[in-house]
């Protein structure tokens, strides 16, 4: 069947949520290690961007010319980028319990040598891919004057990479409106809080400063998504010659009580007991 | 053979800059971006030609680097260029995994590379990278000789699909290359023909080659002197085949004496025809302030130490790998004050 990229509603939004959440905790439990808390916590924006009819993409024809492109900055949060692309068709749900073994396509962080579909560049080194996004929306706004857009996912804990604030500079410096920068506001690092770890607040005065449009919402909320999302697209469209940025506050490893808003969580995979409990969990909450 | 001679002194950053000029005429795809120093980099030609294609990215060398990435993976053949002390080393990490592991189209134009830098001293005069470079999976990686081949080096890297780094200096160096001499990606070229020691350099190094191949010849030692900028891909058999009809080799570079083109030569050599080499560069130290000249013969990158070096490595030959042998230092004030006596 066809890939339908037609907006959908919360409720339905809120299902499809729910099966990428669950598809996650299948995967990292099979794989025996990788982040559960940053993939459950940003789950809700990927099923607004990518099956909620926001970014124009055909899983069924991944290198499709006229596409926007998704940069996932973060790259540690591979595992929600790949269940979101195997639920809407991209490739089968069966290769996601490959996650992190021996000769799979679904590497531990995304690489582009694998050729999965939908990964539009390698990262992992924080950092980076917003860079690599940047370049891309020069490229497409300034060289190719298509009307293409750039999505780029970085954490909180990412901003404290030097690199991300050249980043932005440059978006705004090259009037990029074609540039939507997604800022996941867990709060949480490895380490602990942002704050103790080293602050990065405020993010919204800081992107303000860069020159972006910068909107605060709910990260678990998909009319604030749908909102600001929208908002980018308006922007895009009128030319104002502003970039984007969203600052979602979500909870890192939301819709699984125990882990809900802990760092612990950042960087490991449940165990098959935890993972039992979270699927009975996400069951529950569709 | 053709027979090299001197042609004058040009910098290399010309042929790089007037190059780029040439691939911005041939591909409309091919973009610049400038760090701040387009003026001395020589990618003002390009900035002046193709403005439209020219983007300032600031002294941001990760994040002109990540960017030429994105372009890269959007059609686009960049060209980033900056000191090699910086768009080799500030952005390590974005080469490595923005760059290279996403096999990436992006091109590096290192600048006012070695220590002919001069007077900017130890902070910007790059003797690392190439080893640095080298050790990239998919990197392509050139040093030239001079403005000719650097002009070719340059078009080279971008009429061939993938990430690649030019290495080229700030000074006027010898020009002995012609329009004709050959040049090509993975090939050495053999400048002079000889069968007693094999001088293998790359670089301003190259034509200090030619000159202690010179002085040789007056003691009745012929040298072969091979010329190899392509150092990945490396022409291993243009430098087997020296050791086999040599039997002893020197390798001599504008860099540390750690991991580049001599190590390229050693790591050849221990695997296929093991022969005693010596190796002329910057022994494990940082540069300093001073006219190009004086830093050369300073940090012992002259035809001298090549030529000492040709003498040390003959001797090892001939004694046998565990024979005694003088070094090369030793060697160079003898032969120095042999030759000021003839």
């Amino acid at each position: 069947m066809a890939f339908d990229n037609r907006r959908r509603t919360p409720e339905e939004l809120a299902e499809v949520a729910a099966e990428i959440r669950r598809d996650i905790i299948k995967m990292l439990v099979e794989a025996g290690s990788g982040h559960s808390g940053g993939p459950l916590g940003t789950t809700d924006i990927y099923a607004v961007l990518y099956l909620g009819g926001i970014l124009r993409h055909r899983p069924e024809e991944p290198n499709w010319a006229g596409r926007d492109r998704y940069v996932l900055s973060a790259g540690h949060m591979a595992p929600v980028l790949y269940a979101t692309l195997a639920n809407a068709g991209y490739f089968s749900k069966e290769e996601l319990l490959t996650l992190r073994k021996y000769n799979t396509r679904l590497q531990g962080h995304p690489g582009r040598d694998t050729g999965l579909p939908g990964i539009e560049t390698s990262s992992g080194s924080l950092g980076q891919g917003i860079s690599i996004a940047v370049g891309m929306a020069m490229s497409d706004k300034l060289l190719d004057k298509s009307d293409r857009r750039v999505f780029s996912l970085t954490g909180d804990g990412e901003l404290q990479e030097g690199s991300v604030w050249e980043a932005v500079m440059a978006a705004s410096h090259y009037k990029l409106d074609n540039f939507c920068w997604i800022i996941d506001n867990n709060d949480c690092q490895i380490d602990g809080r942002i704050d103790e770890v080293m602050s990065v607040y405020p993010i919204d005065a800081k992107c303000e400063s860069f020159g972006f449009d910068t909107i605060t919402v709910d990260g678990h909320n998909f009319d604030e998504l749908y909102g600001a999302f929208d908002r980018f697209i308006e922007n895009h469209r009128n030319g104002t010659g502003k970039p984007t940025a969203i600052i979602a506050k979500t909870y890192m490893g939301k819709g699984v009580s125990f882990m809900h808003d802990k760092f612990e969580w950042h960087g490991k995979p449940p165990s098959a007991a935890e993972a039992e409990l979270a699927l009975k969990e996400l069951m529950a909450s569709n | 053979m053709q027979e090299y001679k001197l042609l004058g002194q040009k910098p290399t950053r010309h042929g790089f800059g007037h190059a780029l000029v040439t691939l911005g005429e041939r591909y409309d795809n091919v973009v610049v971006l400038g760090g701040d120093i387009t003026g001395s980099v020589m990618t003002s030609f390009f900035k002046e030609k193709f403005p439209d294609r020219f983007f300032s990215i600031g002294i941001a060398e990760q994040n002109a680097t990540t960017i030429a990435a994105g372009l890269a993976l959007s059609g686009k053949i960049p060209f980033f260029a900056s000191y090699g002390a910086f768009c080799a080393f500030r952005n390590a990490d974005q080469l490595r995994i923005s760059v290279c592991y996403n096999e990436a189209n992006v091109k590096i134009g290192g600048g006012h590379a070695g220590i002919s830098v001069g007077p900017d001293g130890a902070t910007h005069q790059v003797l690392e990278e190439v080893s640095f470079l080298r050790a990239l999976p998919h990197m392509t990686l050139v040093v030239p000789c001079d403005y000719e081949e650097a002009r070719k080096a340059t078009i080279a890297i971008g009429e061939k699909v993938g990430p690649a780094y030019i290495r080229f200096g700030r000074s006027p160096v010898p020009q002995f290359t012609i329009e004709d001499t050959p040049f090509e990606l993975g090939k050495a070229l053999v400048m002079r023909e000889g069968n007693d020691v094999a001088l293998i350099a790359c670089g301003a190094l190259v034509w200090e080659a030619m000159l202690a191949a010179q002085e040789l010849a007056k003691r009745g030692i012929s040298a072969r002197v091979i010329n190899s900028p392509s150092i990945k891909p490396f022409d291993v058999q243009t430098v087997v085949q020296a050791a086999q009809e040599c039997g002893a080799v020197v390798t001599a570079e504008e860099h540390q004496v750690y991991g580049a083109l001599g190590g390229a030569v050693a790591e050849v050599l221990a695997k296929n025809y093991p022969v005693p080499v010596e190796f002329v560069g910057v022994k494990d130290t940082f540069g300093g302030s001073g006219e190009p000249e004086e830093l050369m013969v300073k940090f012992g990158l002259t035809w001298r130490e090549i030529y000492a070096s040709a003498l040390v490595a003959m001797e090892r030959r001939d004694k046998g790998f565990l024979g005694s042998v003088r070094r090369a230092t030793d060697v160079a004030v003898y032969e120095e004050e042999t030759i000021e006596q003839q």
